[in-house]
């Protein structure tokens, strides 16, 4: 059922795509970054301040992704007993950290000129904060258990933990008073952000989307290599 | 008409923070990986390096292991 998804035979794709994902990357964030800097308009309220957006939206959207897929692929890789699933989980994760501090910092950032604070106990800014515990628990716990049966366990159950979270982060701007604004893009009601603005915010979240694809090839790659330099020292 | 473009109405110092902030985040985590994956290929070629023939036979019967090694060299 899972014969796709041997390290032999994808070792074959992920060893040879990081250098064309690198230059997609670089060529979807040059144009991501021009539309966002110059060419999309000011917000009639926040004014220059709005360009903050596209950096803290897609970074706070791939954070939760990614979260939500490590989740998924622990809890398939204890139910079918598939190592790789575990390992496609761990290479994931640390773009999904760094995307999350990311999504922490330039909120904070924003905030300041917005709100007249850098941070605020509130609802949403709160959830991302503990997503990070969640995330960190996740990394920290990869490098603390030696045996792989207990580190499966345990990464799967904070995961677990964690994903109980994600609907948190979610709906807190709709279950409770918070600074933090409602969301402007919706999938099933209409978005009441401008194509001016959407555009660019979807280029940007493309640009992050392959950053996050490329660091998992690498780090997917760096993990095989592992495994096989093990195998060397059994021959 | 460029200055305007660059004061930002006077937010210029939280955006470009902001971008420079993830892009830095973006530098150094593409660094540590690409240094972790270069560490754990030499590691493997020396290791195999290391290897008497039989054994350097046997583990180049691999697919996986040939295509490490390629992938080395033509870094």
């Amino acid at each position: 059922m899972f014969k796709f998804f041997e390290p032999n035979k994808i070792f074959q794709i992920t060893s040879k795509a990081p250098k064309y994902v690198l230059l997609l990357f670089i060529i979807v964030l040059s144009i991501g970054l021009t539309e966002a800097l110059f060419l999309s308009p000011e917000d009639y309220k926040q004014s220059d301040a709005v360009r903050i957006m596209y950096v803290h939206v897609p970074a706070a959207w791939i954070s939760l992704g990614i979260f939500t897929s490590v989740t998924f692929l622990s809890i398939f890789g204890f139910i079918f007993k598939n190592k790789n699933f575990f390992l496609i989980a761990k290479s994931l994760a640390p773009s999904g950290f760094v995307f999350n501090i990311i999504a922490l910092v330039t909120g904070a950032i924003w905030g300041k000129p917005t709100w007249g604070t850098w941070w605020a106990w509130d609802a949403r800014i709160t959830s991302m904060l503990i997503l990070l515990l969640f995330y960190a628990m996740y990394l920290i716990s990869w490098r603390i258990y030696e045996t792989e049966e207990k580190v499966f366990k345990i990464t799967t159950f904070i995961t677990i933990l964690g994903i109980i979270n994600v609907p948190i982060i979610k709906y807190s701007v709709d279950w409770w008073n918070t600074l933090h604004q409602p969301a402007s893009i919706n999938i099933l009601s209409k978005s009441t952000i401008h194509s001016s603005m959407l555009y660019p915010l979807l280029i940007m979240t493309a640009a992050f989307a392959l950053f996050s694809l490329l660091i998992f090839l690498m780090k997917y790659n760096t993990e095989l290599i592992k495994i096989k330099n093990k195998g060397l020292d059994r021959l | 008409m460029i200055n305007e473009i660059i004061s930002m109405n006077g937010y210029e110092a939280y955006v470009i923070s902001a971008f420079s902030f993830t892009l830095l985040s973006f530098s150094a985590l593409y660094l540590i990986t690409k240094t972790q994956f270069i560490k754990e290929q030499d590691k493997f070629v020396a290791k195999f390096g290391s290897l008497n023939s039989e054994k350097a036979k046997s583990a180049k019967s691999q697919r996986i292991n040939k295509e490490i090694l390629a992938d080395a060299t033509n870094n």
